[in-house]
């Protein structure tokens, strides 16, 4: 398969597996809660209902908000784009590398804030607000791990340092265990799940994305919601790929290969998704002005975990 | 010659800026003028850039010192800074043309326009320490007399004294600093310092002294007070060429001692210049996302921005000592490269804040709001420029983040301890710093652009002339092509660092045009071509599909907001409101920030109020704290103005005989 036909593939399967994923995760949610839960293609259904339905713009509004949901789905997608799912022959890798991802997740937050502001309602600034915070570390974490990464592969370009991984060129390290606690912790974070954000409250106390998107309907809210899940899969194939590679295509793989790749990455990504459900399940949410120890902690782990890199030689 | 013309059009100009009196049209020409003159500027630098041997010939003017005479010379370097120095004054003198009409004393500001425009060109030019001061000085002044022009506000009169002994002060050291690299024979010109060669003392005392000099008039922290009280003094104008340009002056002056004229910096100067940068970078935006003032706001986001330079400075040096010239080429390229490109969008970010005043006539964030609809064209430049310093992807402020970024990676390679422990540190400030930097501009924009008019004079701001848009038109459009064609740009700045690491060096060197990949293809790499094309291909796509397999009926309603939606603006969140949680996060101890709440007891029916306390603590310590001590000093020394005469007779005999007990001791040695 060619590099060209791998990123093609790669771009539509990202958005056509999104949905699927989300609805696990609260098909998984609702049976540990003891429901039975809605099937876990109900997300598909969602989604092509909103687009059905007209979108309702406030008249305060400017162009900003009815351009937002369109810059913030293409972001992320775009951003989807560069993470090697199952395969790491994809003509756009060397596009964008790890602090571009974060750079174009960074796109789409502040566009989703200004379009959070644009209506004037309160609710839109509560929401801005927090999320900006929230970002305010977690970025910086979410920087610190690709440092890390960087230095014990020599390359930020994810598909290079999957195939670092690949090539047996990394062994067992604390700074590799430290970074992924604090990519797990961005992870949370950027995606809004408990305890940082919770996706299914409309409580004024614990909103945070929600609010900012309160004022979307229809297509504009579909395309919102499409961003959410498409950016959660782009997380589960970045921990997915980077910490655990294992049956990636490589450039030189048959049809097989690719096979096995495409099957290692479902299996991951439901592994993941399950592990999430369960995640948020057990845990509370925190109170807002706790999200800064949880993400000065994220922070502090990426940063220790170059620092370790040293610690570890000097020994 | 082309450059040298321009110069001379600009002085005679100021005089015709003097003759122009009250008539708006004269004032115009004036404006225009320094326009073109820019343009030739540009022109000239341009024409500079492309020539292989870095160096121009050198012009002596007999004027100055009788026995040093004036040089002045265009090299590469000089070059680079005079065609970024005068893209911001282009942009200035055309938006100069409709804004002068809404000032309040034209007359003070146009003659001052055209020197201050001369001096910041002839410190780039100057080839001797003595033209280098005096022109220095003279950028000083004019802008100081051009911050003075709305005299009749108190504040504006302190921003001008504060600035006027900040400038002082950063000369004085500049002064110093020019008289060890000329050493004991005194050779003033700037090829005689290069050939000097320092000892480690004077080594240390110059870059210490041209970061004191250079570092005031750029605002390093803690040198930074009075950027934020003198930039937004001035007229708009102005306030761009002095946030988004002078303070590049600055720092042509900082590398230009650095790389040029000293030569050979230790590795530890350059591990504290990235300290410094670090610091700067976080405390710079951790200011402005406190203020209301939409000016100081910018003001204090130059003072991060300087930061994040003086941190690629910082590592260029490390690099350069350490060894490694291609890393040390690298961090140059990015510093430099984030200095164009900021002072292209500080520049925009101040002229749209200019038209927004003088459209609503209020500059605090509190008073504006909705914005975007009133003035489109500002609104959208105002988008462009929040997006670009934010370091968003596909804008310029992205590419010289990410090519820190790449160069900060890399230095763990260095071989000292408190590198390898203290570069992450750093990256983790300059990671804080970017990502603050953009909850900084979402709250600016939001609060001022979007949302609902929370005045009227807000609600009622009209459009403005077509130059002052134009010229941020074409700023926006730079933004967006340095970030989206960055490797031609690029490739001209490593020509001008190749004198300076000695070692020749392209940023895009192994995978070729468009891609910048800075160390080795497999390294990591960035292309800003061809992110912008499939991102808009995917933003196609998505518009398609969603129309292809929904409708496009829209209705417009009232906000919905929970149902709680009211009709008052106040119900708004304000630029406070906004900051609330992160000044809860990072400005508790830094700022000593402290919120209280007075409810009134049940049934009294007095408003509850809510008092935001915010400390200073560098101006309160360091600035008001060194006006005490020269306040206690000076009624010390007081007392001797009242002295017998023989008292004074005995003091200049004690004077006398320590002097000659130095040069005794001299002597001996």
């Amino acid at each position: 398969m060619t590099p060209v036909l791998a990123q093609i593939a790669q771009i539509f399967l990202v958005v056509a597996l999104a949905p699927l994923i989300t609805g696990w995760v609260r098909l998984v949610k609702a049976r540990l809660n003891g429901r039975i839960g809605a099937s876990p293609f109900q997300p598909y259904r969602d989604v092509f209902r909103l687009l059905q339905k007209e979108a309702v713009v406030a008249h305060s509004a400017s162009w900003i908000f009815r351009a937002a949901p369109y810059v913030t789905f293409a972001a992320v997608w775009l951003a989807a784009c560069i993470i090697p799912t199952f395969t790491t022959n994809m003509v756009l890798a060397p596009a964008a590398d790890l602090i571009a991802l974060v750079a174009l997740l960074g796109v789409a937050r502040f566009w989703t804030a200004l379009a959070g502001m644009d209506v004037g309602t309160s609710f839109g600034g509560l929401g801005a607000s927090r999320e900006m915070m929230i970002a305010s570390l977690a970025e910086p974490a979410m920087l610190m791990v690709s440092f890390s990464l960087s230095l014990i592969t020599g390359t930020t370009s994810p598909a290079q340092i999957v195939a670092f991984v690949l090539s047996g060129g990394v062994g067992v390290e604390v700074s590799l265990g430290l970074a992924l606690a604090a990519l797990i912790m961005v992870a949370i974070a950027e995606n809004g799940r408990i305890p940082i954000d919770n996706p299914a409250t409309h409580l004024e106390l614990t909103m945070v994305h929600e609010a900012m998107v309160l004022e979307y309907s229809g297509r504009h809210l579909a395309l919102m919601e499409g961003a959410g899940m498409v950016r959660l899969t782009l997380f589960m194939a970045l921990i997915g790929g980077i910490f655990a590679p294992w049956g990636m295509a490589q450039p030189e793989a048959g049809a097989l290969g690719l096979a096995i790749g495409l099957g290692a990455f479902l299996a991951k990504c439901f592994l993941l998704a399950t592990a999430l459900g369960i995640f948020e399940t057990v845990i509370a949410k925190m109170r807002v002005f706790r999200y800064a120890d949880f993400l000065g902690g994220a922070l502090l782990l990426g940063l220790l975990a170059t620092i370790f890199l040293y610690v570890s030689e000097a020994v | 010659m082309l450059v040298a013309s321009a110069l001379s059009a600009l002085l005679a100009l100021a005089v015709l800026g003097v003759l122009a009196g009250g008539e708006v049209w004269r004032h115009r020409i004036v404006y225009l003028g320094c326009a073109v003159a820019s343009l030739i500027l540009i022109a000239g630098g341009l024409k500079h850039l492309g020539q292989t041997p870095g160096t121009g010939p050198a012009i002596v003017l007999p004027i100055g010192l009788p026995w040093l005479n004036a040089h002045f010379r265009l090299d590469n370097l000089s070059a680079l800074f005079m065609v970024l120095v005068n893209v911001g004054t282009t942009a200035a003198s055309v938006f100069g043309i409709g804004y002068t009409s809404h000032l309040p004393e034209p007359r003070r500001v146009t003659p001052f326009f055209p020197l201050f425009l001369f001096g910041m060109n002839a410190v780039l030019i100057s080839d001797d320490a003595f033209m280098f001061l005096v022109s220095w000085e003279f950028m000083s002044l004019a802008s100081w007399a051009l911050v003075m022009s709305d005299h009749k506000n108190a504040e504006n009169r302190q921003a001008a004294f504060v600035y006027l002994m900040m400038a002082t002060f950063g000369t004085f050291c500049l002064l110093t600093c020019f008289g060890l690299l000329a050493g004991a024979q005194g050779a003033y010109s700037f090829p005689a310092m290069r050939a000097t060669a320092l000892d480690s003392v004077s080594g240390f005392l110059v870059v210490l002294l041209a970061l004191l000099g250079a570092g005031s008039k750029a605002g390093l922290v803690p040198l930074h007070a009075w950027l934020p009280l003198a930039h937004p003094a001035a007229p708009s104008h102005v306030s761009a060429l002095m946030s988004g340009v002078m303070t590049k002056v600055a720092l042509y002056g900082l590398i230009r001692i650095l790389f040029d004229l000293h030569g050979h910096v230790a590795w530890g100067w350059g591990a504290a210049l990235m300290v410094i940068g670090g610091v700067t970078a976080v405390m710079g935006v951790l200011y402005a996302l406190l203020q209301d003032d939409l000016k100081k706001l910018l003001a204090y986001s130059t003072v991060e921005n300087i930061g994040v330079v003086v941190i690629g400075l910082g590592l260029a040096i490390a690099f350069k000592d350490g060894g490694e010239k291609a890393l040390a080429a690298l961090a140059l390229v990015a510093a430099l490269y984030h200095i164009i490109n900021h002072s292209i969008f500080k520049t925009l970010l101040f002229l749209s804040a200019g038209a927004v005043i003088t459209a609503t006539g209020q500059r605090s964030l509190n008073a504006l709001g909705g914005l975007l609809k009133r003035m489109p064209w500002t609104g959208a430049a105002a988008l462009v420029g929040a997006l670009a310093i934010s370091a968003l992807p596909p804008l310029n402020g992205f590419v010289s983040e990410w090519l820190i970024f790449q160069a900060l990676f890399k230095g763990p390679s260095l071989p000292h301890w408190a590198m390898k422990f203290g570069v992450p540190v750093v990256g983790a400030m300059l990671a804080l710093a970017a990502a603050l930097a953009a909850s900084c501009f979402v709250r600016a924009y939001g609060i001022a652009f979007l949302g609902r008019p929370r005045s009227k004079a807000a609600a009622e701001a009209h459009q403005l002339p077509g130059s002052m848009r134009w010229s941020m038109a074409v700023l926006a459009a730079l933004c967006i092509i340095l970030g989206a064609l960055p490797v031609t740009v690029t490739d001209a700045v490593s020509h001008v660092v190749q004198p300076l690491t000695g070692v020749s060096f392209a940023v895009s060197a192994d995978l070729g045009w468009p891609w910048l990949s800075p160390v080795s293809s497999t390294r990591g790499s960035y292309s800003g071509t061809v992110l912008v094309m499939t991102g808009l291909s995917l933003f196609v796509i998505s518009i398609l599909l969603v129309h292809g397999f929904g409708t496009t009926k829209v209705r417009r309603a009232d906000a919905w907001d929970c149902g709680h939606a009211e009709d008052i603006p106040q119900t708004q969140y304000t630029g406070e409101s906004f900051a609330q949680p992160l000044r809860r996060v990072f400005c508790g101890s830094l700022f000593s920030a402290r919120e209280t709440v007075d409810m009134p007891p049940p049934g009294d029916n007095s408003p509850a109020r809510f008092k935001l306390r915010v400390v200073d603590h560098i101006w309160v310590g360091l600035y008001l704290g060194i006006q005490r001590l020269v306040g206690y000093v000076a009624d010390r020394v007081n007392r001797m103005q009242f002295l017998t005469v023989r008292r004074y007779l005995l003091m200049m005999f004690a004077t006398l005989v320590f002097m000659l007990l130095v040069v005794a001791v001299r002597q001996q040695k």
